[in-house]
């Protein structure tokens, strides 16, 4: 089967010159959970920045190599960036309702695509709030403010709000940070039942958790890509020294 | 001295000075509601003034001023709004940007005369409208804009940076993220600004002095290419120009003007106080 996103030497430079991203060439397959592991700076949310262009935000940054998605380098001119965005979705480390009710989030993206049929956007509301695992929670108050919710909630609702897009892709940028662990429980279900329709590129809140979900995982080190695998062979047979030195927990 | 002395003396220094500050401006109002409230009654406002402006009331004036300041509004709502959303959401640093930004410095800086000056040959002259509202509009909308232009990006600026990204990383285009993110939350601020400046217009003499004010006008402009009686020139024109002009009217003229530039600031802080309070980030 063919790769769902193939990124062939990827470099990311951010203005004031620092290489965030060296080199970088990975298979990312479909409907799995692919896990981006490192040490912090080591380019892991650049990269999950990169690859729905939220990295064109910064202004200077220079990319070189490509990212194929869709038979296309997304990097190409004729590229829709927000329908791109709308294909690989973001959820943030940090849970950021937009001011509104809960129901204005989660219908916020399918708006702006210019979705006004309230029957798809309710429907999409059901489902985005039952994949992400916070519908009964929430169900009789989708007209309160999302800021009313707490802080597990809140990291649902911004799951949902990408999924209500039904992307092809959802980057989750440590989804459990912050979370106590029964929540990080419940985010980590409802992960292993989206990979049935989705793409999952993860950065972990550690490399515990990265050995729990991942299917496939890339260990990142100084923007590097030092090493790619099955999860089985990456964590317990990993080829790389470094890649070893890391998840024995001997830097990092 | 100790450490401890120092200190409260420093504390009382600076209390003190503090309320030095205050004073002028309490005394000030007081003063006016001292010489003035005796000429305060509906008759005042609600009539025109006669016998040589001598005597009646303020009507003319006061509607000429609310006229005025709604037209200043308009003139300046939209170019204030787009000066700060270009300066704080596109404008990268070059030289466009920057001659921008020195302009509205600068403007802040230019003496009112000189508004009028340029209100003349510019609006009432070159373009043609004459003395009238829509002239002195136009004259006060550019003399608001430093003040509203400088609220309203800071409004926009404090719209937290992670909406912006949550609603492009959402697929929203950049003006969407403007449009429905930034803006709804920056408007309580803009409108802040804006009625602040509106303020300062509402008791600007100069500006109008050649563009719209007319010394005496018993009936009310019937469209903005009239011309109008106007506040602040009105209260000019009776403390010097009129002999024999008793003194209570002066001042109940000047704290009807007072009276409303201080509620407009009162309006503008309201709204402030409102959105903190309801902020939820």
């Amino acid at each position: 089967m063919s790769p769902k996103i193939s990124l062939a030497n990827l470099s990311f430079t951010y203005p004031d010159g620092v290489a965030a991203l060296k080199n970088i060439t990975l298979d990312i397959p479909a409907n799995e959970i692919f896990v981006i592991f490192g040490p912090s700076r080591s380019g892991k949310s650049t990269l999950l920045r990169v690859l729905n262009r939220l990295s064109d935000l910064v202004e200077g940054a220079q990319h070189q190599g490509a990212v194929t998605f869709n038979n296309q380098n997304i990097f190409e001119r004729d590229v829709n960036v927000t329908d791109l965005r709308r294909r690989i979705s973001m959820v943030f480390a940090i849970p950021t309702p937009l001011p509104g009710s809960i129901r204005d989030n989660l219908t916020y993206g399918l708006r702006m695509a210019g979705i006004r049929d309230v029957q798809t956007l309710e429907e999409r509301v059901m489902r985005s709030l039952k994949q992400a695992a916070l519908w009964d929670e929430v169900k009789d108050r989708l007209d309160a403010s999302a800021f009313a919710l707490s802080g597990g909630q809140k990291q649902r609702l911004c799951l949902a709000r990408s999924l209500a897009l039904e992307p092809d892709v959802i980057l989750l940028d440590n989804p459990t940070s912050g979370l106590d662990p029964l929540s990080t429980a419940m985010v980590e279900d409802s992960l292993y039942e989206l990979k049935r329709r989705y793409t999952i590129i993860m950065v972990p809140h550690s490399t515990q958790q990265a050995a729990r979900v991942a299917d496939n995982a890339a260990f990142l080190l100084d923007g590097e890509l030092v090493e790619v695998g099955k999860k089985s062979q990456l964590f317990m047979r990993p080829k790389n020294k470094r890649t070893e030195d890391y998840i024995t927990g001997r830097f990092g | 001295m100790s450490r401890q002395k120092t200190n409260q003396l420093m504390i009382a220094l600076i209390t003190t000075i503090a309320i030095i500050v205050v004073i002028p401006v309490i005394l000030v109002i007081l003063f006016m509601f001292y010489n003035g409230l005796s000429a305060l009654n509906w008759e005042f406002l609600t009539t025109a003034p006669y016998n040589g402006l001598r005597q009646g009331g303020i009507m003319p004036a006061l509607l000429g001023t609310v006229y005025l300041t709604f037209a200043t509004a308009i003139v300046s709502f939209p170019l204030a709004i787009a000066a700060a959303i270009y300066l704080a959401e596109y404008a990268r640093d070059n030289r466009l940007t920057r001659a921008v930004r020195l302009a509205i410095v600068n403007l802040a800086g230019i003496p009112s005369i000189v508004y009028g000056l340029f209100g003349l040959g510019a609006f009432v002259l070159f373009m043609g409208f004459g003395t009238s509202i829509i002239a002195g509009a136009l004259t006060l909308g550019i003399l608001t804009l430093p003040v509203v232009i400088s609220t309203a990006e800071e409004a926009i600026l404090a719209v937290p940076q992670e909406f912006r990204t949550v609603s492009l990383s959402l697929g929203a285009t950049r003006w969407q993220t403007i449009r429905y993110q930034v803006l709804p939350q920056a408007l309580p601020g803009i409108i802040t600004g804006i009625i602040l400046g509106l303020g300062r217009a509402a008791g600007e003499t100069a500006p109008i002095l050649f563009t719209v004010a007319a010394v005496y006008l018993p009936e009310l402009p019937k469209s903005i290419f009239d011309q109008s009686m106007a506040l602040p020139y009105h209260l000019y024109v009776i403390a010097t120009q009129v002999p024999g002009m008793p003194l209570s009217v002066q001042y109940g003229t000047a704290l009807v003007l007072l009276l409303l530039v201080l509620s407009l600031t009162l309006v503008a802080t309201i709204i402030r106080t409102n959105i903190r309070r309801h902020r939820q980030w």
